[in-house]
C-alpha cells in the first residue's frame, strides 16, 4: 500500500461522491483517501467544456457533485484496468475552473499551486482541492479499480474517463476556508505569474 | 568508412524510449534513498517512499513510471566515416519512437500544431539533434522529456556585468518560481554561454549528465554544490509539501559566447528524468 494511505500522520478515509458537510471539515495539510467515483479530464477537454458553456450548449455529462481528477493515464497493457496515472499540473485549468464550480462541481485532485481566482472560488462554493503525488503514476494506478469512456474519444489521453478511485492517497491543497497548504510551506503566491 | 543501417536506429530507439519510460535510472533512485533518510516529517517521507515504490512497480510490471511518457528528444552522435544506408535517418529515428510508444504502451503527447493541436497518436516527431564527430562511431542519447517540469523552464539575456551572482540569482529565481508545479523533488540542467538558442540547448545536455560524478571544471562544482544547499535549504521538499529533498541533482554546463552577452538557460526536470544512452 502508498506509504502516503498508511497510518502514520492520521489518514483520513472519505467517500465520492463528497460529502459537503465532510468538505467543510477538511483543512490544508490533511492527508484522506478517496474511494469512488471520479471524472479524469485534462487540457483538452475542459477547453472543451469551455466552447460548450461559452455557447450555451449543455455538457454530455452532469459536474453536479462531481470530483475531477486532472489525468491522462497512459494506455492500459493487456489485462490492466489502466496505464500509469498520476495528477497533472492544475494551473492549466485555473481559467475553466470557476465556472465548472458554478456547475455544482465539488471537488479537484492534482498537483501544484492554483490561481488566486481559483482558490477563492473553492472557498466561496465551499469546495476542496486535493493534491496527489505527480510522477508516482504506476503506484496510483493500483487504487483505481474501474475506468469507463464518458466522452469525447476524439481526444485521445485527454479523452473524458469515468474512474472509479480505491483508498487513492491525497492531500487537501486548498480547503473551504481559503487556506493554501503550499502558501504555509514557500510564502504567499510563489508561482503566481 | 562504415556502412550503418538506419533500421539499427529504428530498432534501438524502439526498445530504448520503453527501458527509459519504465526504469528509473541508479542515480537518481541513489538520490531518493538519501533524501529519503534525511526528511523528518511524515509527509515529505510518505512522498519519498511513494516514489520509490512506484520506481518498483514501473520496473517490475513494464509500466510508466509517469503517465507523461514525454516528448522525445534524441542526440544523434555519429562519425564522418559514417555512411548510413537503407533510408532517411530522420525516418527512421521516427519510426523507432513511434514503435517504441506503440508496443510499449506509452502515452502520446505531442500535437502537430501548437495552435491547432490535432494529436500526432504515434507520439512523433521527435526533437532531433544531429552531431558530427571524426571517426566511425555512432552514439544515440535519449531523453523522454515530460512538460509538468518543462513548462517551468525560463531563459534569461543577461548582462556580462550581471557576473556569476547574476547567474545564480536567476537559477535560484527560477526553481522557487518553479515550486509544486514541476514536480520536486527537481532534477535542474542549466546553460551558461553561447547564444539565445545555444544556451537551452546546453540546459538540455545537462541533464543527460549522470549526478554522481563531479564536474570536471572546479568553478562549475563548487557553483553546483553551494546552489545544491541552497535550493534544498528553500524548504519546498517533495512535491511542495515541505521538507528537506527540493533537489536531487543540479548541473551546469557552459559554453563560448559573445562580448557584449550573458545568456543563462534552467531547464527544469523531475524525479522522473529519463535517459539512455547507447552505442550503435
Amino acid at each position: 500500500m502508498s506509504p502516503l494511505s498508511r497510518s502514520e500522520g492520521a489518514v483520513r478515509e472519505l467517500a465520492l461522491p463528497l460529502d459537503p458537510a465532510v468538505i467543510l471539515s477538511l483543512h490544508a495539510g490533511d492527508r484522506v483517501t478517496l474511494t469512488g467515483p471520479t471524472l479524469a479530464a485534462r487540457d483538452a477537454a475542459h477547453q472543451r467544456m469551455h466552447e460548450l458553456l461559452q455557447a450555451g450548449e449543455p455538457l454530455p455529462f452532469s459536474l453536479d457533485a462531481e470530483t475531477i481528477y486532472y489525468v491522462g493515464p497512459s494506455p492500459a497493457r493487456p489485462g490492466a484496468v489502466i496505464g500509469s496515472a498520476g495528477p497533472t499540473s492544475s494551473y492549466r485549468m485555473d481559467s475553466f475552473t470557476p465556472e465548472l464550480l458554478a456547475l455544482g462541481l465539488l471537488g479537484m485532485i492534482g498537483k501544484g499551486r492554483r490561481s488566486r481566482e481559483v482558490i477563492e472560488a473553492i472557498k466561496e462554493r465551499q469546495t476542496v482541492y486535493f493534491g496527489a503525488v505527480g510522477g508516482a503514476g504506476a503506484l496510483l494506478a493500483r487504487r483505481i479499480t474501474r475506468v469507463e469512456s464518458v466522452a469525447w474519444e476524439d481526444l485521445g489521453s485527454e479523452a473524458i474517463l469515468r474512474l472509479w478511485l480505491e483508498r487513492f492517497p491525497v492531500v487537501v491543497i486548498n480547503d473551504a476556508y481559503g487556506h493554501d497548504l503550499y502558501d504555509d510551506i514557500s510564502g504567499p503566491g510563489a508561482a503566481d505569474e | 568508412m562504415r556502412e550503418v543501417s538506419v533500421q539499427r536506429l529504428t530498432e534501438a530507439i524502439s526498445e530504448a524510449v520503453i527501458l527509459a519510460n519504465t526504469v528509473m535510472t541508479p542515480d537518481i533512485e541513489a538520490r531518493l534513498q538519501e533524501g529519503l533518510s534525511g526528511e523528518t516529517t511524515p509527509v515529505a517521507r510518505a512522498v519519498i517512499g511513494d516514489l520509490l515504490e512506484n520506481a518498483a512497480i514501473a520496473r517490475a510490471e513494464h509500466v510508466p513510471m509517469c503517465q507523461d511518457t514525454g516528448m522525445v528528444v534524441v542526440y544523434l552522435t555519429f562519425g564522418q566515416d559514417v555512411h548510413w544506408i537503407d533510408g532517411s535517418v530522420e525516418e527512421a529515428i521516427n519510426e523507432g519512437v513511434r514503435r517504441g510508444y506503440r508496443d510499449g504502451y506509452l502515452r502520446f503527447s505531442v500535437v502537430a500544431d501548437p495552435l491547432r493541436r490535432a494529436n500526432t497518436r504515434d507520439n512523433t516527431p521527435a526533437i532531433i539533434h544531429y552531431r558530427l564527430t571524426t571517426g566511425e562511431g555512432v552514439r544515440v542519447d535519449i531523453l523522454p522529456k515530460g512538460f509538468g517540469a518543462e513548462n517551468r523552464s525560463r531563459l534569461a539575456m543577461l548582462k556580462p556585468s550581471d557576473g556569476q551572482a547574476g547567474v545564480e540569482r536567476f537559477i535560484l529565481d527560477t526553481v522557487k518560481i518553479a515550486g509544486p508545479q514541476a514536480c520536486p523533488p527537481f532534477i535542474v540542467g542549466v546553460g551558461v554561454g553561447g547564444d539565445f538558442e545555444r544556451v537551452a540547448e546546453l540546459a538540455k545536455e545537462a541533464l543527460l549528465e549522470p549526478l554522481d560524478q563531479p564536474n570536471s571544471d572546479p568553478l562549475l562544482a563548487e557553483m553546483e554544490a553551494r546552489l545544491s544547499v541552497n535550493i534544498n535549504d528553500m524548504g519546498i521538499g517533495p512535491q511542495g509539501f515541505g521538507g528537506r529533498t527540493t533537489l536531487l541533482g543540479l548541473r551546469i554546463k557552459v559554453g563560448a559566447t559573445h562580448i557584449a552577452g550573458l545568456p543563462v538557460a534552467v531547464n527544469m526536470s523531475c524525479h522522473s528524468t529519463r535517459h539512455l544512452s547507447f552505442p550503435i
